[in-house]
């Protein structure tokens, strides 16, 4: 009887392991943040983009309103190639563009504008990154549609026609 | 000439750094164990990103601020969750982890208490 135990005990062992592992392979190896949270929109002071004025997050962002918040650079080249579906977007409805400038160079953030248009209602700066940091955010560029002071989904990478199609239809 | 021996020892023995020297310590201690989410394998303080550089000025701030250790790690766990942390808590995704190590040892424990000593 005592003989039958060990390898009876290393076997159930070997099994378990088996299967803790066999359940980790299903999981996903690539961290993939969480885009789907409901969280409120931190409070924050910043500067405007073309004044240079104090501005508090508060007076930029209403109640009731539909806001996109686009983090930006002018040194980012996938931010380039997102630019004209902003400027779509713009176009085609009423949905508040704001823009955060990251980690910029005022004088080329203001050469991009005037390149390739200017689809932000308002844009403040963000000089050292703190502010993204604030928000939970990872880079440039990212995206992120606040309602009502919520941020309902985050859009991190550039935005393309399958995500603008989207957002079209989740502020409808 | 002997001010300036003194007065350059006094500089050598004392240097005004070492005031910040503690927080410093502080702020290495959290960015280590900080993780970079946007590069590979690499904690804040090992990375020199965009990202991992901006996160170390917030945790200037906050300690700035006077938040303790465990208040910044809370902080940054709200913004990103517990993934950023390389010290994960006790939860439901991670009892496995913390139980194994100890359901293992005491397993390990009854079969050597069994096989040598109970023998003997």
């Amino acid at each position: 009887m005592k003989n039958k135990i060990l390898p009876f005990s290393v076997i159930i062992i070997f099994v378990i392991i088996f299967f803790i592992f066999f359940k980790g392979l299903e999981d996903s190896k690539i961290y993939t943040p969480d885009v789907n949270t409901k969280k409120e929109i931190p409070v924050f002071n910043t500067k405007e983009f073309f004044s240079g004025e104090n501005i508090k997050s508060s007076s930029i962002f209403e109640l009731d309103k539909v806001y996109l918040l686009n983090i930006w650079s002018s040194w980012c080249v996938p931010c380039r190639q997102e630019h004209p579906f902003l400027m779509n977007l713009n176009l085609e409805n009423k949905l508040n563009i704001i823009g955060m400038n990251y980690k910029d160079n005022l004088k080329n953030a203001e050469n991009f504008l005037k390149e390739l248009g200017n689809p932000y209602k308002e844009i403040f700066i963000d000089l050292d990154g703190t502010i993204a940091i604030e928000w939970g955010a990872y880079g440039v560029p990212e995206s992120f549609l606040i309602y009502n002071n919520e941020i309902i989904k985050k859009y991190i990478g550039p935005l393309n026609q399958e995500l603008v199609d989207e957002i079209n239809l989740l502020i409808k | 000439m002997k001010v300036l021996k003194f007065f350059l020892i006094f500089i050598i023995l004392f240097p005004l750094s070492s005031v910040n020297a503690e927080e410093n310590d502080k702020r290495n201690k959290i960015t280590k164990n900080l993780r970079c989410l946007i590069c590979q394998g690499q904690s804040v303080y090992d990375s020199d990103s965009e990202f991992a550089n901006s996160l170390k000025i917030v945790v200037d701030k906050k300690l700035q601020e006077g938040l303790s250790e465990d208040q910044i790690y809370e902080y940054f766990k709200t913004k990103y969750g517990e993934w950023i942390l390389y010290d994960p808590g006790l939860n439901k995704n991670t009892y496995i982890l913390w139980l194994l190590p100890i359901l293992i040892f005491l397993i390990g424990g009854a079969i050597i208490y069994k096989s040598f000593i109970v023998r003997k």
